[in-house]
């Protein structure tokens, strides 16, 4: 399937040809799980597999939570609390799903963060990088309406800031806040909607990463180097990959474990930890908590909503330009949604022909500026609008759309890269000399272009 | 890489999820020790029922506690009233049937009655709804190890009036450090207000401590089960990954001796 030359499933016994020739399922996954893959994946290639665990993990846990939930503004709650205390194993099941959300955001930024030091989104792998930020997108989607659903304050309200939105949009903004929310304001019509698209992205979310492995299956994984794969003979081949089971898959699963040991050490000490308090009081429309924060995994985005304010020159500018139709609030919406669609545009904004930020000697400051600036934008919107927070805010912003639509075009021009391996199977012994602490001969640099 | 990264999120998360630096709280919290705080900490049940006693004696008079059924005061991990006393207890209350559209006497599967007043609060979930100290500078690292704190805001509350008091459109309101604010909550709880069962002696502090625990068991009255079950948990996924590791380890040991001698 990966255009890498490696033996392909053959039918042996009887009763597999007869169904090879019928459905050729059997050939499918055993091309899949045997798939070829470089030999130098290092420990930052483990989030795919934490990723899907999370999804099943979430739908899985989910599925059973709906068995007992009620999805009504007056029972909501007092359901949620039900699961808490009187279904056996509904309290472990109810902070697994809640603290699965929230590892399966912080296993989603570092993978986003491997792809974009070392350059997985680029060419041809473009299809694999937008699949996977549609898949991202229905994540925030699917987390953001299902934090709705225990109908607490901070349900209640956060469904209210962030529907609203959409009211900021000129002209149609209103209408369309009405629609989402199937009324004025958020209320039952609201839970209830959001609830049962809560039950179905997941199954987009799964949709979306069938294709996301599909996709970077069709061209070969990356690996560190961000050098090609030999694809000449089966032999050459051979020498830079090995077959994902057993290798790659004990290898995940071992990194799994680690990652589930520290979670279960999570949800089971410290579940609350980061939640918000103000979600165990019942939502209530007549109270407004003093500060409405999302959870931590939107926080960044958050602060580049709020970074706009209308004392902003290029608020006023634009607010000018488009006669008014502009906005601070639109424009903290359009900045918002930009961020992530510029994010999308990586491949071909990037403009280096050197895939791995290993090579890179400026790229890799900006991209580790990068990383900083996006805890620092997280810290930030957990703070209130105003003063030092909006300005770091408004610094934090600049620097994620710089970074995107400045930075990696000019790098790509004026960056000298460091000479690459040839081979991944290079790399591989090279690291491995390194690790035994061996003064082997250093292998032959070529130059990257 | 990976371990910058690791590092990074965990101390993003840390500083970004602070309730200390989310919500700003500037009251005076006490940072009490409570027996069930830390990985194996566990409820005290003579503190839990003495803190039943002051609930029933003090707090019940305005405050609900809705999302409580009386059978659950029998639990092993909580109170650990014998039955006979659960249901001696749950038959003090007069509760609204719908069934009957009538009053009738509360029977153990019943839950607590609602707040008597609009004003005050359902207790239900008061333990998990505050928070309490998030110390040293607001770091949230006496949570990690204690716990939220709800219990700690609790007992300081109600052990935080100052004694200030003001009259303000037609109500009265009494100064409280813990939440650092006025609040239409008289204190309630004096050295002998309530004479314990179990013969401990009724400080003002011992109260607002003993009804706090109580609160957090009401809160969260899976606590003890969830962290045997962590304690499991972890136990079971360390010897996977450790068993992974060595497999893991195993498996790759001749694709890197073919390597090394190339």
């Amino acid at each position: 399937m990966s255009g890498i030359p490696h033996d392909h499933y053959e039918p042996t016994s009887n009763a597999e040809k007869w169904i090879d020739k019928r459905l050729p399922i059997v050939g499918l996954l055993y091309d899949t799980i045997k798939i070829p893959t470089p030999k130098n994946l290092n420990w930052m290639w483990i989030w795919g597999i934490v990723l899907m665990t999370c999804l099943v993990l979430q739908i899985v846990t989910g599925i059973v939570l709906v068995m007992h939930y009620t999805p009504d503004a007056d029972l909501a709650f007092a359901s949620v609390e039900h699961i808490m205390r009187n279904v056996n194993g509904g309290h472990m099941l109810r902070y697994l799903h809640q603290n699965g959300a929230m590892l399966f955001f912080a296993a989603v930024y570092i993978h986003i963060f491997r792809g974009l030091y070392y350059g997985s989104y680029k060419s041809p792998r473009e299809v694999t990088w937008i699949l996977g930020m549609f898949i991202y997108l229905a994540m925030m989607a699917t987390a953001f309406m299902g934090y709705v659903l225990p109908w607490g304050q901070m349900s209640f309200w956060g469904a209210t800031v962030i529907t609203g939105l959409f009211g900021a949009i000129p002209g149609i903004g209103e209408m369309l806040q009405t629609w989402l929310l199937g009324g004025p304001a958020v209320g039952n019509a609201t839970l209830t909607r959001f609830f049962s698209l809560h039950y179905l992205l997941p199954f987009v979310i799964l949709g979306l990463s069938i294709l996301h492995i599909w996709a970077f299956h069709t061209t070969g994984n990356n690996n560190p180097t961000g050098v090609d794969v030999r694809r000449t003979s089966k032999e050459e081949a051979a020498k830079d990959t090995l077959p994902f089971w057993p290798y790659f898959v004990i290898k995940d699963l071992f990194a799994l474990a680690v990652i589930f040991a520290l979670f279960w050490a999570l949800v089971g000490f410290m579940p609350q930890f980061l939640g918000h308090p103000d979600n165990y009081i019942e939502a209530n429309p007549l109270v407004t908590p003093s500060h409405i924060v999302p959870e931590w995994y939107f926080l960044p985005f958050y602060a580049i909503l709020r970074a706009f304010t209308s004392d902003v020159w290029v608020v006023i500018a634009v607010n000018w330009l488009s006669f008014g139709i502009i906005d601070a609030a639109f424009f903290g919406v359009l900045a918002m949604f930009g961020s992530i669609f510029v994010m999308a545009l990586v491949p071909w904004l990037d403009r280096s022909s050197v895939r791995s930020g290993r090579y890179r000697p400026m790229f890799k400051w900006w991209f580790w500026l990068f990383v900083v600036n996006f805890f620092v934008l997280m810290w930030a919107g957990a703070m209130p609008a105003e003063g030092i927070y909006a300005m770091i805010s408004l610094i934090g912003t600049t620097y994620w759309f710089a970074y995107f639509l400045v930075i990696l075009p000019i790098l790509g021009v004026i960056e000298k890269p460091l000479p690459q391996p040839a081979t991944i199977e290079e790399d591989f012994k090279a690291s491995l000399k390194k690790k035994s602490g061996g003064n082997g001969p250093s292998p032959e640099p070529v130059p990257a272009e | 890489m990976f371990k910058k990264l690791a590092v990074s999120t965990i101390t993003a998360a840390l500083l970004a999820s602070s309730p200390a630096l989310a919500a700003g709280e500037k009251g005076e919290i006490t940072d009490y020790a409570f027996s069930f705080e830390g990985p194996f900490g566990t409820y005290d049940r003579n503190q839990l029922q003495r803190g039943l006693q002051v609930y029933t004696e003090v707090c019940s008079s305005c405050h609900g506690l809705n999302l409580v059924a009386f059978r659950t005061l029998s639990a092993e991990n909580g109170p650990a009233l014998p039955e006979d006393q659960v249901r001696a207890f749950a038959e003090m209350f007069e509760i609204w049937d719908p069934e009957l559209r009538d009053w009738r006497v509360a029977a153990t599967p019943d839950h607590f009655p609602e707040s008597q007043f609009e004003g005050a609060p359902d207790l239900s979930l008061m333990a998990k709804s505050r928070v309490g100290f998030s110390g040293p500078y607001g770091l949230g690292i006496n949570q990690l190890m204690n716990g939220m704190g709800g219990a700690e805001y609790i007992a300081s509350f109600t052990n935080g009036f100052t004694g200030e008091e003001k009259f303000e459109a037609g109500s009265m309101f009494y100064y409280n450090k813990a939440s650092a604010s006025w609040v239409s909550m008289a204190p309630v709880l004096y050295e002998d207000g309530i004479e314990y069962a179990d013969g401990t002696p009724a400080t003002a502090s011992q109260q607002s401590q003993d009804v706090a625990a109580f609160l957090m068991w009401a809160a969260e009255p899976k606590m003890v089960e969830r962290k045997q079950a962590g304690f499991v948990g972890v136990i079971f996924l360390s010897v996977l990954a450790a068993l992974l590791y060595l497999t893991n380890k195993q498996l790759w040991a001749p694709i890197k001796r073919a390597a090394k001698e190339d």
